[in-house]
Formats: structure tokens, C-alpha cells, sequence
């Protein structure tokens, strides 16, 4: 049943190809996006049940991930045919392919039970994705796809000599093929730690610069800032998490064979770093959807470091994934409308925001609120509680410089964002017919809502999809138990 | 032909890569290389299972003709021969690959193999192939000798993944060099958008967006 999942997007992929009216095409991007979240909704009641040997199947982390996805892609879609609207002068057939064909093929990631399906479908991410960057089709958009390419492409071979390593630490251990995820966490023990350590390190590298770990993001500014806020919504809250599934798959095989130390130490050491580095480009950044990508290197370094630190943080980090995520497309998207209107990205043209378009500058400000981690929206509940963490178990310098980061970040941000909102227009601003309308702005309410939900409450059946993938991540459930065993 | 005779081969064709300006040469280098490391399963005795002496074939297609059609095709296209004025010169070039060779066999000094494999040059090799093909990405200009650059870059991977190719299935093979042919393809695309957006393909002008 599982494949639905994968095949749906793709065939709607295909459909959007062939058909050539415009207004058609880009209603099939929310028809799908809502038929694969409802699809979703009915495949994960059966979480619990991945037989052992399968190639393909969600787990609870899979599925965790997957839904976060699939229900940024549905705020996205939504919001897409309004946009595409706005720019009748682009052809958008190649951009709609590349859309849904992210889709099929992070569904086929976070179903994925073997490292090198994984590997391929987020080297196809990264190539389906490529078009997407390119959709403004001048020379600024021209070098950032460029750079988007070569860096992620060749941070993709890296993880993929990373599952290399770690498949050949299974062939020296004596672990039979076929090396699915549940085999290397069942028989961990077995594998050859020099070539594991080695394996983990270029996976994490590798994926790391997918995801946009400092200092392997540069081309995130590049790729977010020229991009249409829709493309950086869904690059920073869907691309990242898929690369971030990737990580956590090899990181789990990692707890399970009790070299956990090793890899936590690295980890928390990226994500500070990731967030220091963020926060220096933050100060002073003129260039609002610049700012954006520079904090969702920030947001990547919390996750890593909330896996880390570990304990009651894995959790969290996880979290955190959905919370990054909804907060970023109504980041991204508010930014995208700002940017419309003014036809312009930068300071000195685009301030006053909140006279102009009312709607997207409250919503860009109330995001920029929410991922500083205000309460009660759901990034405050995983950074104040990987911090917490951290100041608990020991890392209490990691904990201090976390804290010490956020703080300065959300200084750094402010600047530029309250200049954006509330600063006195400028005399060079440019006059564009672009108005809030329901259709540019209605998505971007739903995400914020379901941010600030998911700050109050979190639902039964997603707790325990929660806990069930944290226990996967830390090597301490085996990944998979059959439906009678986990009944409460 | 023996294994290790291959390797050394292989690791000669690093060398000439780093040192050569012209982008034709450049390609010619990767050909060859594609076509060592496409034989490299044969010498290593793996002959007699079908499934490799497919991806054999695959390979030497992929590598050896296919991806240099379409880099040619792209040469052609943009009438420029030499790489100029390189990030990091030839001679430094040629020091680092000598610098990243000597690493890689430390580095895979410190990698125990499985007991009984042959040939043991494999794993520096692969290492080293890996870092001359990362040199050559982030040291040259033109696009098209980073996407060579990208390509043995791959090829490094690809020796690697020998040691395992009795163990590996198919599917995961296959979809190494899919992936390299596609990479490469989109590559393709994007350099012939850059030469109409500049009329060259020198990523010099690729350099507007910083902060």
C-alpha cells in the first residue's frame, strides 16, 4: 500500500507534463498534495506493522518526517496556484513536475528501509529540485543553481561513499545482504567500528551539506535568496528534512552498535557551529530572504545538536523538524509576498512592509516571533526543552552557548526584520499592483495555526508515533514491532 | 592484466588530470579512466557472475562514451579549449595530488580490510581518486572541468564500491551510475544556460551573489 505514496506524485507529475493549460496544471499541485496527505493519514494508522525484510515501508520515524512534509507541501501547493497567477510571463510546466516530483520522491525516502534506496532517492531530490532554483531564469538565479548543484552534488557522493563504508563495516562483520536499516541496528554489534566512524562521518558530511550545516551552506543563501519564497519554503522545511531522515537512519545504526559518544560529540559540535556561523551573517544582513536561509542553517544546527545531546533532546529535535518547518513556509512565503510587492529583497528598498501589505508583513513578523522561539508557538517547546536538556545532563556548556546563540540571533534578526515591518518607507520604493489577497494569504494563517497548535497540544497518536521514533533514533527500540507487541 | 596494474593506472590518470589545461585533454583523461575502471572487475576476477559483467558494460558505456559525448557536444558548443588562469595552479595542482595520494594511503593504512582481499591498492586509490577529482572541482574555472572534476570525483566512489560488488545488489550499482549520468546530464543543461546567459562558460561570472 505504502508505494501509493511514492507512485501518486509521480504520476501527477507525469499528468502535469502533458497538460498544457496553465490554470490546470497548477490546481493539480494542491488536488495532490491534499489527496497524498488524506493517503498519508490512512497508510500511517499501520506505522506499527513494517515487516522486517521490506524495502519499503514507514516506520514512526519515517512517517513523522513524511507527514511534516506532506503537510508543508499542501501549504505550498495552496498557495501555489495564486502565485503562478501573479506571473502569468513564466512557463511553469517544468516547475510543476519539479514540485510534485519532489514529493514522489521524498515519500520514497522516508519509506525507504535500506540506506542505498535512501541514498538514490535524495540524490534525486537534489536534481529535481535543481529546476526549481533556476525558475526566475537570469543570471543571479543561473549562479545559485549552479552552486546549488555542484556543492550538493558532490555532498551527495560523500554520503554515498559514507553507506559505502558503512556497508562494507557490515561485510567485515559477517552481516548477511540485504542490508536493511532493521539488520544494521540488529546486528550492530557485529560492525567494524573504524570503517562505521569513517562511514558516519562522510554520511554526515555529506547529508550535512544537503541539509546546510555550516560549513557546508554556502549554497543555501545563494539558492533560498534567489528562489521564489514558495521554492524556499519548501527547500527549507522538506530538502532539509529529507537529508535530516538520512542522517538520523545512519545515526541510529550508530546508538545501536554503541558508538553513540563519538557521533554526539560531532553533532553538537556542527550544530553550534552552524548556529555561531549563522548568527555572524545574520548581523546586519540586508537582504531579508538571505536572512531567512541563514536561519534555517541556524534551525539545522538545533536539530543536530538536539540529537547530540540526546536524552529527553532527541525528542525534541524532532519536534523540532515539524516546528522548523511550519514556521519557515510561512516565513518564506510572507517574505515571498513582501518581495512581490516591492519588487525588491533588500533594506533600504523594502521597509514600512506592514502599511503596504498588512497581511504578509504581520504574518513575517509573527514567524520571525515564532522560530525565535516565542511561546506558546512549537519552536519555544523544542528549544526551550533541548536547552533544558542540555543544562540537565551535563552539557552544561553546550546548553549555555545554545542559550547564548538563540539570544544573540534573535537580536540579529530583529534589526532587519523590524526595519522590514515598522521602518519609515523609503523614497526609493517601488510601487507594484501586488495586493494581499485570501488566496496569497489563507496558507500561510493555516501554518501558523498549526505552529502555535503544535506549541499548546500535541495529539494522542502523533505522541506515540513521536516516542516510538525517538526510540528508533536512539538505537534502543528495535525499529520495527509487530502490532500485538505494542498495544497499550 | 593484473589489479593492481590497473590502480596504478588509474592513480597515473589523477595525475595527468591536475596537469592538463586543455579542457578536450581533460575529458580524454576521464574517458580513460572510465575505461580502466570499467575493466577493473574483470581483473579483479569477477568475471563469471552475469550481473557484473553487466555493469561492466554499463559502466564503460556511461563512463567512457556517453558522459564525454555529451561534455564534448557541450565543448564544441562554447569554442573554448583552455582552462586559464585556474583558482590553483598546475604545479600546485600537481603537489596537492601528490600530498592528497600520500594521505589517502594513510588514511587507508588506518581502515582494516576483510582477510583474503585483493587487490589492497583499492581503498588509497579510491580515496585518492576522490580527492583529485574534488581538486580539480574547486580549483578550475570553466564549468565544464568541474564537471569532469565531479565525474572521477564519482569515479573515486565507484573503485570503492568494488570491494563490495559480489555483496551489493544490483539495484544500488545501477543506481550509482544512473545517478552519475543524470548529475551530469542536469550539469549538461545548466552549462549550456550559462553559456547563452554570458556566452561563456567561465564561473568567474558566476560570482554576484555574496553577503
Amino acid at each position: 500500500m505504502a508505494w501509493i505514496l511514492i507512485a501518486l506524485p509521480l504520476a501527477a507529475a507525469a499528468t502535469a507534463f502533458l497538460v498544457s493549460s496553465p490554470p490546470v496544471r497548477a490546481r493539480l499541485l494542491p488536488a495532490t498534495g491534499i489527496l497524498h496527505l488524506l493517503l498519508l493519514l490512512v497508510i500511517l494508522r499501520g506505522w506499527r506493522t513494517v515487516p522486517s525484510g521490506a524495502w519499503l515501508g514507514l516506520d514512526a520515524l519515517g512517517g513523522w518526517v513524511l507527514l511534516v512534509i506532506s503537510v508543508l507541501f499542501c501549504i505550498c501547493a495552496f498557495y501555489a496556484p495564486s502565485y503562478l497567477a501573479l506571473r502569468p510571463e513564466r512557463d511553469h510546466r517544468i516547475f510543476s513536475v519539479s514540485l510534485l516530483g519532489f514529493l514522489g520522491l521524498a515519500s520514497l525516502l522516508a519509506e525507504a528501509r535500506h540506506p542505498g534506496v535512501a541514498w538514490v532517492a535524495m540524490e534525486t531530490t537534489t536534481l529535481v529540485t535543481a529546476p526549481l532554483v533556476y525558475f526566475n531564469r537570469n543570471r543571479r538565479s543561473l549562479e545559485a543553481t549552479w552552486k546549488y548543484l555542484v556543492l550538493g552534488s558532490v555532498g551527495i557522493a560523500l554520503a554515498l561513499l559514507g553507506t559505502l563504508f558503512i556497508a562494507y563495516a557490515a561485510h567485515m562483520g559477517g552481516v548477511e545482504e540485504p542490508l536493511q536499516y532493521n539488520r544494521l541496528m540488529q546486528e550492530a554489534g557485529r560492525l567494524s567500528r573504524p570503517w562505521l566512524r569513517a562511514g558516519f562521518v562522510l554520511t554526515l558530511v555529506g547529508y550535512g551539506t544537503k541539509m546546510g550545516l555550516a560549513p557546508l551552506h554556502t549554497w543555501k543563501p545563494d539558492a533560498y535568496g534567489e528562489t521564489p519564497g514558495i521554492v524556499g519554503a519548501l527547500l527549507a522545511g522538506g530538502v532539509t528534512s529529507c537529508a535530516f531522515l538520512a542522517l538520523i537512519r545512519i545515526y541510529a545504526v550508530m546508538a545501536a552498535a554503541g558508538e553513540d559518544r563519538f557521533a554526539r560529540e560531532i553533532l553538537v559540535g556542527f550544530g553550534l557551529l552552524s548556529m555561531a556561523w549563522a548568527l555572524v551573517f545574520m548581523v546586519g544582513q540586508v537582504d531579508f530572504k538571505r536572512l531567512l536561509a541563514y536561519s534555517s542553517v541556524e534551525h539545522m544546527g538545533i536539530l543536530v545538536l538536539g540529537i547530540g545531546i540526546g536524552g529527553a533532546a532527541t525528542r525534541f529535535a524532532l519536534f523540532h523538524l515539524a516546528a522548523n518547518a511550519l514556521v519557515k513556509s510561512v516565513l518564506f512565503l510572507s517574505a515571498g509576498n513582501i518581495h512581490r510587492s516591492y519588487a525588491s529583497k533588500q533594506l533600504p528598498h523594502v521597509t514600512g512592509a506592514i502599511r503596504r501589505t498588512p497581511v504578509s508583513a504581520g504574518l513575517f513578523l509573527l514567524g520571525f516571533l515564532a522560530i525565535t522561539g516565542l511561546p506558546p508557538f512549537a519552536p519555544f517547546i523544542s528549544e526551550f526543552n533541548i536547552a533544558a536538556t542540555a543544562l540537565t545532563t551535563g552539557h552544561v556548556l553546550a546548553g549555555a552557548a545554545f542559550l547564548l546563540l538563540l539570544a544573540g540571533i534573535f537580536l540579529g534578526m530583529s534589526d532587519t526584520v523590524l526595519q522590514v515591518v515598522f521602518g519609515t518607507p523609503s523614497p526609493q520604493r517601488v510601487r507594484t499592483p501586488y495586493k494581499d489577497t485570501a488566496a496569497t494569504t489563507a496558507p500561510l494563517i493555516v501554518a501558523l495555526g498549526l505552529a502555535l497548535v503544535l506549541g499548546l497540544w500535541l495529539p494522542g497518536p502523533l505522541r506515540a508515533m513521536l516516542d516510538s521514533a525517538t526510540a528508533t533514533v536512539d538505537g534502543t527500540a528495535a525499529p520495527t514491532v509487530h502490532l500485538a507487541e505494542v498495544r497499550p | 592484466m593484473s589489479p593492481d596494474f590497473l590502480i596504478a593506472l588509474i592513480m597515473l590518470t589523477n595525475f595527468t588530470l591536475v596537469a592538463t589545461s586543455r579542457i578536450n585533454k581533460a575529458i580524454q583523461v576521464a574517458v580513460v579512466q572510465g575505461v580502466l575502471l570499467g575493466l577493473m572487475p574483470i581483473a579483479m576476477g569477477l568475471g563469471r557472475h552475469p550481473h557484473i559483467l553487466f555493469m561492466v558494460a554499463a559502466a564503460i558505456a556511461v563512463k567512457g562514451w556517453f558522459i564525454p559525448f555529451l561534455l564534448r557536444r557541450a565543448l564544441r558548443h562554447v569554442q573554448i579549449h583552455r582552462e586559464v588562469d585556474p583558482y590553483i595552479g598546475y604545479t600546485a595542482s600537481l603537489l596537492l595530488c601528490a600530498a592528497g595520494t600520500g594521505l589517502s594511503l594513510v588514511l587507508a593504512h588506518s581502515l582494516p580490510l576483510k582477510v583474503g582481499t585483493t587487490p589492497t591498492f583499492l581503498v588509497p586509490a579510491a580515496l585518492a581518486t576522490l580527492f583529485t577529482g574534488f581538486l580539480v572541482l574547486v580549483s578550475r574555472r570553466k564549468a565544464l572541468t568541474q564537471v569532469v572534476g565531479y565525474l572521477v570525483l564519482e569515479n573515486g566512489i565507484y573503485l570503492f564500491g568494488l570491494l563490495l560488488v559480489e555483496d551489493m545488489p544490483v539495484l544500488v550499482e545501477t543506481g550509482i551510475l544512473l545517478d552519475l549520468f543524470v548529475g551530469v546530464f542536469v550539469m549538461g543543461i545548466v552549462i549550456n544556460h550559462i553559456r547563452t546567459a554570458f556566452e561563456s562558460t567561465d564561473t568567474r561570472h558566476l560570482s554576484e551573489l555574496k553577503d
